[in-house]
């Protein structure tokens, strides 16, 4: 039993402290949000010089390992400054799916550049009616000779409008909500029939809604076989939950601290207001919530990387999840309450880290779904 | 960073379940299904048991008698004990006077009280709480003025579990009147037959007279029963209570107690044709325990981990009294809530030796409402939750 980092890991957090500390003052990440890609393409530049790119992905793959425990770490930092840069949808959704389905050709083709940083990816799989089944797909996709023809509308795509390719989650067979006929194709951003309508999200992060009119791509666009792309698509939104959990984590530490720090400092009646009682027992669960969340995101990691079967791994998986919905609805409500009318304002980081973690509960599936999921597995 | 066990390590976990399995009397296991206490003199026979193995003392260093278990290995026997359901032995004394008298006793002390803590031959009860010293514990009342070579003791005790069965009491008493109320304390050892001691039983909401209130009239105990310096018992006391947190999360009760909910359930109609298993809201609260239950667990393994590599005992463990004892408490309700109607007979006797009658059920439903009421305890002993809270604050974030 070994809950301390490894060296490697040690270095990989100190790696991302260092640079958070240096570019990633609140002031910065407002010019970032505002601008109109709204990520650092320098910030990108710098995060695979880091390294950083690689750390999702197997050494096989030419990455660093790819645990989830190692995506842990650094999705923590992450979280604690709040950063938008498009890591998710990139690394872990697109890379996670090339990687997962890609077949020997076309992973060095995507993934090389992937990790030089000169490749955007984002995955489209969710859609109006689907909310957290991700066997309910509606958008189709009919071969027709050696070309696949795409219809259909995928909703809330991280990182849409800026992918260079995305990957869509299409059904070439079945009903609506079978497990078989879905299968995933790369399209490039640009291309006929689609449209796209990018917009930026509560918590900053540019995402879009999308549009596939006809939209023509070869079918060696495919990823895998015909219809099976399913399990692969729950496996890689596992781990990906498990990092935005992490990156929550991050997020919820980051209030905590932040709404300790300010009852220490802004005085009512005379009392600096961490001096009440009524206050100070619900930091003290904040705290609780903190905690708890970090070791059930810690459990979740550990099991993805252990020998441990599917089922068991997507239990834990949701375990976490539910888990840390029901801390940010806590941790994140509470730091807004207690700072008060600044806690409501745009000047404040507090309510920043609370969009993104709201963002992030419902994100991959919120609590309830979870909570179901982890009971009927 | 994994949870693994060493090869070593499992090979001790087999060791233990194997014991268990062989030597934990089967009719001890049945009462305990079936939700009966375990009497005195059954208790002390399993604590033989335990002893003839060497293993009575897993917190111990090995000088005392004690296992000189690691971390890991303890929370292992911890775990298996806890999975069926097998008692601890009870606390007073083993975990909570003998690390004080190991710590600050004298050699003579610790000669004459260890060995048969260890052994379970006295048993132990706790004099701290009184009628007028709850949460504030350091305002306590009872003295004990200097006579030559005895002191006489003056006041009430309260909330002493078992006191009934006990042998000796440790006592927080008061010895210095003039000073800041936390340094006029001082932790003496008391024979409960001293006369001048009565009890009185107070019967709690399940119907048992689990804890009384002790009374001290004039009673004359040796200075030699002291434990360190007079005046210094605060200090002490505090120390008790870090132990009295340990193992406090329950995770391996909380395991055994999920796996009684499920089957329960399975076996329990909703009255609208699904079992409550498959009642959707009932799943629901099942799960959201179960995944409680997880988060509790790994914090439990995380601080685990931290003392492994030498770490002091910190504020985490009020944060396992506060999840530990509340999620127990959420489980005590399930419990209700699945015996409806069937709780609702407060026959407390039917958990008891010696009841001839048949025994209200189905199952054990009627110890559901007894349970949820006796449980209301956990989270107010051991420093009321309120006050683990204060602790967080105080130690962790520095308010």
């Amino acid at each position: 039993m070994d809950f301390s980092y490894t060296e490697e890991q040690q270095m990989l957090q100190e790696s991302v402290q260092k640079f958070v500390q240096k570019n990633y003052e609140f002031a910065t990440r407002t010019k970032i949000i505002a601008s109109e890609k709204g990520y650092s393409k320098e910030n990108w530049e710098l995060f695979a010089e880091l390294g950083w790119l690689t750390v999702p992905f197997c050494e096989e793959d030419g990455g660093f390992g790819g645990s989830a425990v190692d995506l842990t770490v650094m999705m923590v930092e992450f979280g604690k400054a709040n950063l938008v840069e498009p890591f998710t949808p990139t690394a872990i959704l697109g890379g996670g799916l090339v990687s997962a389905l890609g077949e020997k050709g076309q992973k060095p083709e995507l993934l090389g550049p992937l990790m030089e940083g000169k490749l955007q990816l984002a995955c489209a799989y969710a859609e109006t009616g689907s909310r957290f089944n991700l066997s309910n797909v509606t958008t189709t996709a009919t071969v027709e000779g050696d070309q696949v023809k795409l219809d259909g509308e995928k909703i809330n795509v991280l990182n849409g409008s800026n992918a260079d390719k995305l990957l869509v989650v299409a059904r070439e067979s079945g009903a609506q909500t079978d497990r078989n006929g879905i299968s995933i194709f790369l399209v490039d951003n640009g291309c006929d029939g689609l449209s796209i309508q990018p917009y930026t999200n509560v918590d900053g992060k540019k995402a879009a809604q999308i549009g596939f009119a006809s939209v023509s791509v070869p079918l060696s666009a495919r990823l895998g076989e015909a219809g099976g792309a399913l399990p692969a698509l729950e496996a890689v939104i596992d781990r990906a939950t498990v990092a935005v959990s992490a990156e929550a984590v991050g997020a919820l530490e980051a209030l905590l601290q932040k709404t300790v720090e300010y009852s220490k400092t802004r005085k009512q009646f005379g009392t600096p207001i961490g001096t009440f009682q009524a206050l100070q027992h619900r930091m003290a669960d904040m705290f609780i919530e903190c905690q708890l969340a970090r070791s059930i995101v810690i459990m979740a990691a550990m099991k993805l990387d252990s020998t441990e079967n599917d089922v068991e791994k997507s239990k834990a998986v949701s375990a976490a999840k539910s888990r840390v919905g029901k801390a940010i609805e806590k941790v994140g409500q509470e730091a807004i309450q207690i700072h008060g009318g600044i806690g409501m304002t745009e000047e404040l980081d507090v309510g920043h880290l609370f969009k993104r973690v709201t963002a992030i509960d419902i994100q991959f599936g919120n609590t309830d779904y979870h909570t179901a999921r982890f009971s009927s597995l | 960073m994994n949870a693994d066990f060493t090869i070593e390590e499992l090979a001790f976990q087999k060791e233990v379940r194997t014991f268990l399995d062989n030597e934990f009397p089967f009719e001890f296991r049945t009462k305990i299904d079936a939700n009966r206490r375990l009497s005195k003199k059954e208790i002390i026979r399993w604590q033989k048991i335990l002893y003839e193995k060497g293993w009575a003392a897993p917190t111990w260093p090995v000088e005392f008698g004690g296992t000189g278990w690691s971390q890991v290995q303890r929370h292992i026997f911890a775990t298996e004990m806890g999975l069926i359901g097998a008692p601890e032995p009870v606390p007073f004394g083993m975990k909570m006077v003998a690390p004080v008298i190991m710590e600050y006793g004298t050699e003579e002390q610790k000669k004459r009280f260890l060995p048969d803590i260890l052994e379970s031959n006295v048993w132990w009860c706790q004099g701290y709480s009184e009628p007028n010293s709850g949460s504030d514990l350091a305002s306590l009342k009872t003295t004990a003025v200097r006579d030559g070579n005895e002191y006489i003791v003056n006041g009430a005790k309260t909330w002493n579990t078992y006191g009934q069965y006990a042998d000796w009491i440790f006592c927080l008493v008061r010895t210095d009147n003039t000073v800041k109320k936390q340094e006029g304390i001082s932790f003496l050892l008391i024979d409960m037959s001293s006369p001048g001691i009565t009890l009185r039983p107070i019967v709690l909401l399940d119907g048992h007279p689990e804890v009384n209130e002790v009374f001290f009239d004039d009673v004359r105990v040796p200075v030699k029963n002291l434990v360190g310096e007079e005046n210094k018992g605060w200090t002490y006391a505090k120390l008790l209570l870090t132990h009295e947190r340990s193992n406090i999360a329950g995770v391996p009760r909380g395991k055994r107690r999920l796996r009684g909910l499920k089957r329960i359930a399975a076996d329990t109609d909703d009255g609208f044709g699904n079992t409550m298993l498959e009642n959707p809201r009932f799943k629901n609260k099942l799960a959201e325990v179960e995944i409680q239950l997880q988060a509790l667990e790994y914090s439990e393994l995380r601080t685990l981990a931290a003392l492994s590599v030498g770490k002091a005992p910190g504020p985490e463990s009020s944060i396992l009294k506060i999840v530990g004892t509340e999620l127990a408490q959420e489980m005590d309700e399930l419990f209700v809530e699945l015996a409806a109607y069937s709780c609702l007979p407060f026959v407390p006797e039917q958990f008891e030796d010696g009841f001839q009658g048949v025994p209200l059920g189905p199952g054990n439903s009627a110890y559901a409402a007894l349970n949820y009421f006796n449980n209301r305890k956990a989270s107010i002993y051991g420093g009321s939750n309120e006050i683990q809270r204060n602790i967080i604050c105080k130690h962790v974030l520095g308010l």
